[in-house]
């Protein structure tokens, strides 16, 4: 039987719908979505083959196509014409560039305090590992004195080593740690100043942060290194490492004072109002109440700071203090090693040392952050 | 009525719990306690500089410097005063800052929209390279820059020569001086008329569309013909072109001539896009193919043809499915404008006989004598700053753009506006509000950094002022304060900027 609504002939095939999925079809989406982009995917790929190889070339040793003369190799290979970078003139200075002028018979001191410092810097990171509090307290409070002890020596028969020895990637370290140690609580006392109500107190904290952040770095530790000595009674001098984490103390701490108040800002009045309702005194409520919220606000902003301030610890090398960059500086005039492509060599080592650090702050910034995160974004 | 009493009473509490008096407690401990600091800082640096016999003030910016400088905008030697110096590193610093700001820019805007792109390959190599140059130091891209980039150049008789008769070597880069002479003035002048008569030309068709939805009559047959002149210059130029790769094609007599005139008609139909798209097609196959072989010399000779031809595709299939419209409608018809900016300054040019000759440097003995040397100081700052702070900016502009909420774009979408209208009329204008603030903070960070250049021997302000004038004089507190107060200017400058621009886009809410 059939109804004359009901068709008698099967409807034409339609066609295949264009695939939306495998590699064929995420091109398509991606790359050759119009036909500019397919110009500019054209000209990407052109600019990639042409950059890639010779760079490639240059970094990579030769056992695997590069033209690089790997750890081990000779001054002479790194002579020759065609040689690309002299990566053996790094491993054999690599002690220079971590430890600068301390002396080697003692770098089992050093060493102690960085296996230390990553000992109890890497559970307090993880999240989720028990006894924070008690990590906390050993690493910010502990851990400094026995490195300083350590470091400087004088004490137990440990052999003195004035911080005029000190340098390399080490000095690089104890600057920006000690920046953020001693940055941090003055950055929040800063904050909390310049939000306050009394009127003394705020502007004394508004002239101290306007004017660190209005001057560049350069000039405040140029000042920390001419003046802080003339700022001394007489016959007390103050040590060169010392004048630098001054400056860079005072410098960053005004920058975070900024960061922290944006995160004060950022809370919703009813929150002040209902710690005082509490009745919780004033410190009490910043410390319970304000301040908790308001530094996870600002997370990415603080590791901001913190990433800026390890990239300017290398302006300590202009007043003259052999942090990591001024040692690569340094030998990139060695004799014994001079080669056409050892300064080049020197600094794409430093650049990438102060790259993973700086990379790996800020990946663990978006993590915290995500951690962090309670839900009241919108 | 105990308890009556009790609610009324006032609060029995000891004078220093009272927030007022102990606000006022606290503040008078803080001051005092500043104002013994300063004065035990001030007492201790007098007996140091008595100590040390030392003077203080501002005189010695009146005694003669005695020192030179290898870099100055204003004349300068050793007879000059330390005022003078302070100036050359002053100007010094502007200029660097200038340029920096200049070239940081565009590179920004260009790398922030990248990392928006849709095009996959695009945005991925403005992430890294952002994340590449953001997490490096500042200083030690300047030291690459110099150290093992701009001196690890040829000596000075083994010079790289670049197009347009530029030189770099070890010296730095090397280009003509340009020597205009008196009719040249004339020149400038009409180019400035003329930036002001397209800046008009604009201004009226705009509103006028806005008012009565058309573009004047003047304005569309002034577009006619201007798209008329360009596809006939452009028209020459492409079958000139042509007829060089083609040799068959130039044993037709004025066969550039026929084909621009013939190209040219075809813009006045409504086959333009297909004469267009030929021009652009030919023109890109010669810049394709000149670049091609720069970059890969060593591939063979089809391989190359293979490339360009895949870009000058590309180019022709974009004009064959651009706009369909005329250009006198839909978006505004750039070319009038183009053609006043270029044409009447060229037809004075031509009319005055004006000339301008440049200075070309010539190669002597020792050194090259002519043209303007840019000191590899220079270059390597305007290099590390550039490439730093678009990094910075690029951040600045995605977040800017990412802040526009998508409801602004699907509106816009609503409207029927395309893609590249929503972006200039409705997405850029709100990312502007949110991009500006941060931008100005970077240009001061950019003018901020340039003090780095007195690590590469650069001489601006603290090169030149807190380096050798203090060195030389020992006024340390005098220059140090002097040089603060510079950079502490240009911030407040910078921030008061700001505040305007702020209270002048902000958001008029509810």
């Amino acid at each position: 039987m059939t109804y004359s609504y009901t068709r008698e002939e099967m409807v034409d095939a339609r066609e295949a719908p264009v695939n939306t999925s495998g590699p064929l079809a995420w091109a398509r989406r991606n790359l050759f979505a119009t036909p500019s982009d397919a110009l500019l995917t054209i000209l990407a790929f052109i600019f990639l083959i042409w950059a890639i190889p010779p760079i490639y070339g240059f970094i990579a040793p030769d056992a695997i196509g590069g033209n690089a003369v790997a750890p081990g190799g000779t001054v002479e290979e790194c002579r020759l014409e065609s040689a690309g970078a002299c990566w053996a003139y790094i491993s054999a200075r690599m002690s220079f560039f971590i430890y600068g002028f301390y002396p080697p018979e003692e770098y089992w001191r050093p060493n102690v305090v960085f296996a230390l410092g990553a000992l109890l810097l890497l559970p307090l990171l993880a999240p989720s590992v028990p006894f924070k509090r008690t990590n906390a307290v050993l690493f910010f409070v502990v851990f400094p004195i026995i490195s300083f002890y350590l470091l400087n020596g004088g004490v137990l028969g440990m052999p003195a080593v004035p911080t005029e020895q000190w340098g390399g990637l080490m000095v690089t370290l104890i600057i920006s740690l000690v920046g953020i140690f001693c940055s941090i609580p003055l950055g929040i006392l800063l904050a909390l100043g310049r939000q306050s109500s009394l009127p003394i107190i705020k502007t004394l904290c508004i002239m101290f942060i306007e004017l660190w952040r209005a001057v560049p770095l350069i000039t405040v530790l140029f000042m920390a290194s001419i003046m802080l000595p003339l700022f001394m009674p007489q016959g007390v001098t103050v040590d060169k490492l010392l004048r630098a984490l001054v400056g860079v103390t005072l410098f960053s701490s005004a920058y975070l004072a900024e960061v922290v108040r944006g995160g004060l800002q950022a809370l919703p009045r009813g929150q002040y109002e209902a710690a005082q309702s509490l009745g919780l005194s004033y410190w009490k409520s910043m410390g319970f109440i304000i301040l908790p919220q308001a530094l996870k606000h600002v997370i990415p902003g603080i590791v901001n700071s913190f990433i800026a301030l390890f990239k300017d610890t290398s302006l300590v090398s202009i007043v003259g203090i052999f942090d990591l960059l001024n040692t690569v500086q340094a030998a990139s005039s060695d004799i014994d090693w001079s080669s056409p492509t050892q300064a080049i060599t020197g600094y794409l080592f430093a650049g990438f040392v102060f790259w993973i650090f700086c990379f790996a702050m800020s990946r663990y910034s978006v993590f915290m952050e995500r951690r962090l995160d309670t839900g009241h974004k919108r | 009525m105990a308890a009556q009493d009790h609610l009324s009473a006032p609060p029995r509490t000891a004078f220093y719990n009272d927030p007022v008096i102990r606000g006022i407690i606290y503040q008078v401990l803080v001051a005092l306690a500043v104002i013994a600091f300063f004065a035990w800082i001030i007492l201790n640096t007098a007996q140091n500089l008595a100590a040390q016999n030392k003077s203080t003030g501002f005189d010695f910016l009146f005694q003669t410097s005695g020192f030179g400088i290898s870099f100055t905008l204003i004349p300068f030697d050793r007879s000059s005063y330390y005022w003078e110096a302070f100036l050359v590193g002053l100007l010094n610093t502007l200029l660097v800052a200038a340029i920096g700001i200049f070239f940081a820019t565009i590179l920004g805007f260009v790398l922030g929209v990248a990392r928006l792109s849709s095009n996959w390959l695009i945005a991925r190599i403005a992430t890294v390279y952002v994340e590449v140059i953001r997490n490096i130091p500042l200083l030690l891209q300047l030291f690459f820059w110099y150290f093992a980039v701009l001196k690890a150049m040829p000596a000075v008789r083994q010079s790289y020569e670049l197009p347009l008769n530029t030189f770099i070597n070890q010296r730095g880069i090397i280009v003509p001086r340009p020597l205009p002479d008196s009719e040249m003035n004339l020149v400038v002048v009409a180019l400035l008329l003329s930036i002001v008569a397209a800046i008009g030309v604009v201004r009226w068709a705009l509103t006028a569309r806005a008012k009565t939805g058309h573009y004047p009559q003047p304005v569309i047959w002034g577009t006619l013909f201007a798209n008329l002149l360009v596809t006939l210059g452009f028209g020459y130029f492409a079958a000139s072109l042509l007829a060089d790769i083609v040799p068959a094609l130039s044993s037709i007599p004025a066969f550039p001539l026929i084909g621009a005139v013939l190209l040219a008609v075809v813009s006045l139909t409504r086959f333009a896009r297909f004469g267009r798209a030929v021009i652009g097609f030919i023109l890109t196959w010669a810049i394709a193919a000149f670049l091609l072989e720069g970059m890969f010399a060593f591939l063979p000779p089809i391989i190359i043809a293979l490339g360009a031809l895949l870009a000058s595709g590309a180019v022709a299939w974009i004009m064959l499915a651009g706009d369909a419209r005329p250009a006198t409608e839909g978006k505004f018809p750039l070319s009038l404008p183009l053609l006043i900016l270029i044409g009447v300054p060229g037809l004075v040019y031509w009319l005055s006989g004006a000339s301008l000759a440049f200075e070309l440097p010539v190669l002597e003995r020792f050194n090259f004598s002519g043209g303007i040397q840019l000191v590899p100081e220079l270059v390597a700052l305007v290099f590390g700053l550039t490439i730093y702070t678009a990094a910075f900016i690029a951040e600045n502009v995605r977040s800017g753009i990412q802040a526009v909420s998508k409801g602004q774009t699907e509106a816009a979408a609503s409207l029927g506006l395309r893609e590249a209208d929503r972006l200039r009329l409705v997405v850029i204008p709100q990312a502007m509000r949110v991009i500006i603030p941060p931008l100005t903070s970077q240009y001061l960070n950019l003018t901020k950094n340039s003090s780095l250049g007195a690590a590469i021997g650069y001489p601006e302000l603290v090169n030149v002022f807190m380096g050798t004038t203090l060195n030389q004089t020992g006024k340390a507190i005098e220059v140090i304060a002097i040089t603060m107060a510079v950079y502490l200017t240009l911030s407040l400058l910078t921030s008061t900027f700001m505040n305007w621009y702020n209270g002048r886009v902000a958001l008029v809410e509810r």
